[in-house]
């Protein structure tokens, strides 16, 4: 046995309706841990020869929902959600906090893999061994709030209460909204009412296989570990270092509403247009003393509890409920939009978790039209209605569109790369020029001119997971944490554990608890200097390798939007731009970081070193190896 | 001396820290699912800490047919018994709350044991300043008057209900 992994897989056909274990032998785990690291694993065995025939949206892709030796262990547990990504065409592995994983490992299983696709809409019933395919048409087109209500109850009124065996406690429940089921590309896969797998989206992936949601439920504990004694030591310490993170434990990331505009200016405001405002009704003091009814909310094992319940209880959003909101959140669906007042952005938030969207993903898709109709490419003919910006009800009614892929809803719906690309080529302009993404992935809420903020000029022109910030590709590789910077984040998603309460902890404690976990006796050094390059040299394959719908050229495409070389208007860092020099410099020079040639292709002595022979044969039958 | 486990459902974070420390402690794994404390969440944000409340009248160690169950003399737990206990499940049938459950692999009832006096769940609860849970001592507890301040035994569904309209201001469950 492994410690700290059941060592097996559930593999469901859809198309079939059949089930089987997998199992997971040690030497891949101990090369690829788990989540997104045993993700790109799975995805280049599978498909690495004919990577760029297969559709994400279609029967071959695979959803693959991967925890991994860390997940229920490290506080905090997370469940990272991949397959061949229909937005950047690549692999991302996009992590969600819920109790989720933790049943799912207490059933016996270190993931899901997601096969074919099912004739009529349906869900996966896993009750430790029991595991059933079951009818979901009950529930396919309704929204979040509903479908959880819906799954939890049918689950509890049959297992729930066990004459003679007393209670069992709700099932972990993961699903999709409507936008997943019309396979919108900037769809979530869903948790807790407001838990989202952002990146990737993976929800249209979900959608487009007819799979509505996974419930599980496990009885039995987590897997064996090598030293549990030293497991507990070290989950109590990381509790310490956790209270002393007190700006993330009383506001969460609320509090950069204000703070990434009026102190680092790099916040979207207008669609990118400006990074800086200083609203003061975008201060956690509104929602802390109107709108949170609950204070610390948080996930398995947590003591950070990042998330606060905001719920508006009257006036015309009666009603709606979020968490906090989190910052991309705010920045994306309020300051992008130019939306500042708190009961909107809590409302729009709200639309957003219960349609299935991704706040940043949709956000950045909403900016962006507003901004064409502020610029007559887009008029009201095209929209039905005016969009200006701070209009809440408009942009929550265009969100709305989005999701049902309704008028030009349906055009939005293929994320703000394609389009862009839809749209240049219907009104014969060059639309691209105001879509503020990386390789089909809209970029996170931390911009880069104004050099204030964790976030650096490579920090999503490079990136193997493009736009995403909780994965930027910064440099020097390695920050002695596990944060989230490129080497960081693919441990927290690798290991599965939440990124945002492992930066506040001393990266060799995280890994002592992996050892003490698995007994691997992985060091940072191993991490940095082999686990690093191995798995995101084989991500950047993919990624490059791309198609069938969108394909990425090295170098032109591994820079940032146009509107990043665009001097800021406004603020104390106004006319602050992005130096193409100092950018081609340090991109070259994080690209060495890796073992990459200077077009970001992996070398062949890195992939000779690596033992990734097969990446290297693959990459020179496609001629991109010279 | 009798001590009990106060709880303010409103303050609790999910964080299920006290389902961790509580599996560790007696079963020396992490095991949600036998821990003597539980935390349901039939609605997400409406979570709710389910274990023994000690009720006076002990309805449970009152309906052991196998006498599995007693009352620690320092404490007030409900001590059960594991040789003795069958699994016939009478006790969660008496408990108003449904507190009681059968543990998933051995197969006994499965109640707080309030950790011999001083609760691990209490201590992590306090420590992350949460406390959700609250250990509450008496030197001389009043039969009429402070033992009677304790909460009652209820249900997770029926906390849930009016924690809802006390978070949300509205029944959502």
């Amino acid at each position: 046995m492994v410690y700290g992994y059941n060592g097996r897989l559930l593999e469901v056909d859809l198309s079939t309706s059949s089930v089987k274990e997998v199992e997971l032998n040690e030497d891949t785990l101990r090369m690829y841990i788990g989540g997104r690291g045993l993700a790109t694993k799975i995805l280049w065995d599978r498909f690495g020869r004919r990577w760029d025939s297969i559709d994400p949206l279609g029967e071959e892709n695979l959803l693959l929902l991967l925890t991994g030796p860390l997940t229920g262990y490290y506080p905090g547990a997370r469940i990272c959600v991949s397959g061949k990504s229909p937005q950047s065409n690549g692999v991302i592995g996009s992590t969600v906090s819920s109790e989720f994983p933790v049943e799912l490992r207490c059933a016996g299983y270190d993931g899901i893999v997601v096969t074919g696709r099912a004739e009529k809409p349906v869900y996966i019933s896993i009750f430790n061994d029991e595991v059933d395919i079951r009818d979901a048409s009950v529930i396919w087109g309704k929204r979040g709030r509903e479908t959880l209500a819906y799954l939890v109850k049918d689950w509890v009124d049959r297992y729930g209460w066990r004459p003679g065996r007393g209670l069992l406690k709700e099932p972990g429940v993961l699903y999709i909204g409507p936008a997943g089921e019309k396979m919108v590309r900037t769809a979530v896969v869903m948790s807790k009412w407001t838990h989202a797998a952002g990146y990737g989206g993976y929800g249209a992936v979900m959608g487009s296989k007819n799979l509505k949601a996974i419930v599980a439920k496990g009885t039995n504990p987590l897997p064996e570990v090598k030293d549990i004694a030293e497991t507990e030591r070290l989950i109590r310490e990381v509790w310490k270092t956790h209270l002393g993170f007190n700006n993330l434990r009383y506001r969460g990331t609320s509090a950069g509403f204000l703070s990434v505009a009026a102190a680092t200016s790099s916040e979207p405001v207008r669609n990118w247009q400006e990074e800086w405002h200083d609203r003061i009704e975008a201060s956690t003091a509104y929602y802390e003393a109107r709108l949170w009814v609950k204070r610390f909310w948080g996930d398995f094992g947590c003591a950070i509890t990042c998330l606060k319940i905001a719920c508006i209880r009257s006036g015309r959003f009666r009603g709606c409920i979020t968490d906090n909101p989190d910052y991309e959140m705010q920045a994306y669906l309020g300051s992008n939009l130019g939306i500042f007042d708190p009961d909107s952005v809590v409302y729009i938030c709200s639309q957003a978790d219960e349609l299935g969207l991704c706040g940043i993903q949709t956000g950045n898709v909403l900016g962006f039209a507003a901004e064409l109709y502020e610029k007559g490419i887009l008029d009201e003919s095209d929209i039905g209605f005016p969009l200006r910006w701070g209009d809440t009800e408009a942009f929550a009614k265009l969100m709305h569109m989005i999701a049902y892929r309704d008028g030009i809803g349906d055009i939005l719906a293929e994320g703000t790369y394609r389009a862009a690309k839809i749209i240049s080529s219907k009104k014969g302009v060059d639309a691209l020029r105001y879509a503020v993404q990386v390789k089909g992935v809209a970029v996170g809420a931390h911009g880069i001119r104004s050099g204030l903020d964790y976030t650096m000029e490579t920090s999503y022109a490079c990136s193997t997971q493009a736009g995403d910030h909780t994965s930027v590709a910064n440099i020097p590789l390695r920050s002695g944490r596990v944060d989230l910077r490129e080497s960081g984040a693919l441990f927290a998603d690798s290991a599965v554990l939440c990124a945002f309460n492992s930066f506040s902890v001393e990266g060799e404690l995280v890994f002592r608890l992996l050892d003490s976990v698995t007994g691997f006796g992985i060091t940072m050094d191993d991490w940095y200097n082999v686990y690093v390059p191995r798995i995101l040299s084989i991500q950047r394959a993919l990624l490059l390798i791309g198609g069938p719908d969108a394909y990425w050229e090295p170098i032109k495409d591994d820079d940032n939007p146009p509107r990043f070389y665009e001097p800021l208007p406004s603020g104390f860092k106004a006319k602050a731009v992005v130096d193409r020099g100092k950018f081609e410099n340090l991109r070259r020079e994080y690209f060495e970081s890796l073992g990459w040639d200077e077009r970001g292709i992996p070398r062949l002595d890195t992939l000779v070193k690596l033992g990734l022979m097969d990446v290297a044969d693959e990459l020179k039958r496609r001629g991109l190896l010279g | 001396m009798p001590i009990w486990i106060a709880r303010d459902y409103v303050r609790c974070s999910g964080c299920r820290k006290c389902e961790i420390v509580c599996s560790l402690k007696h079963e020396g794994r992490i095991w949600p699912e036998a821990s003597r404390i539980r935390i349901f969440m039939y609605v997400p944000g409406l979570e709710v800490p389910h274990l023994c409340t000690q009720c006076v009248d002990y309805p449970c160690v009152n309906s052991c047919p196998f006498k599995a169950l007693s009352i620690d003399e320092n404490t007030g737990a409900v001590r059960v018994d594991k040789e003795k206990c069958t699994g016939c499940g009478k006790c969660i049938e008496a408990c108003p709350g449904a507190v009681p459950f059968i543990h998933p692999r051995d197969g006994y009832a499965v109640i707080c044991d309030l950790c011999g006096g001083d609760p691990e769940c209490v201590k992590v609860c306090e420590e992350v300043g949460y406390n959700a849970l609250i250990l509450v001592k008496l030197e001389k507890p009043r039969l009429d008057f402070d033992i009677l301040k304790k909460g009652y035994a209820r249900k997770p569904i029926d906390v849930t209900k009016d924690l809802s309209i006390l978070l949300y201001g509205e029944e959502v469950v």
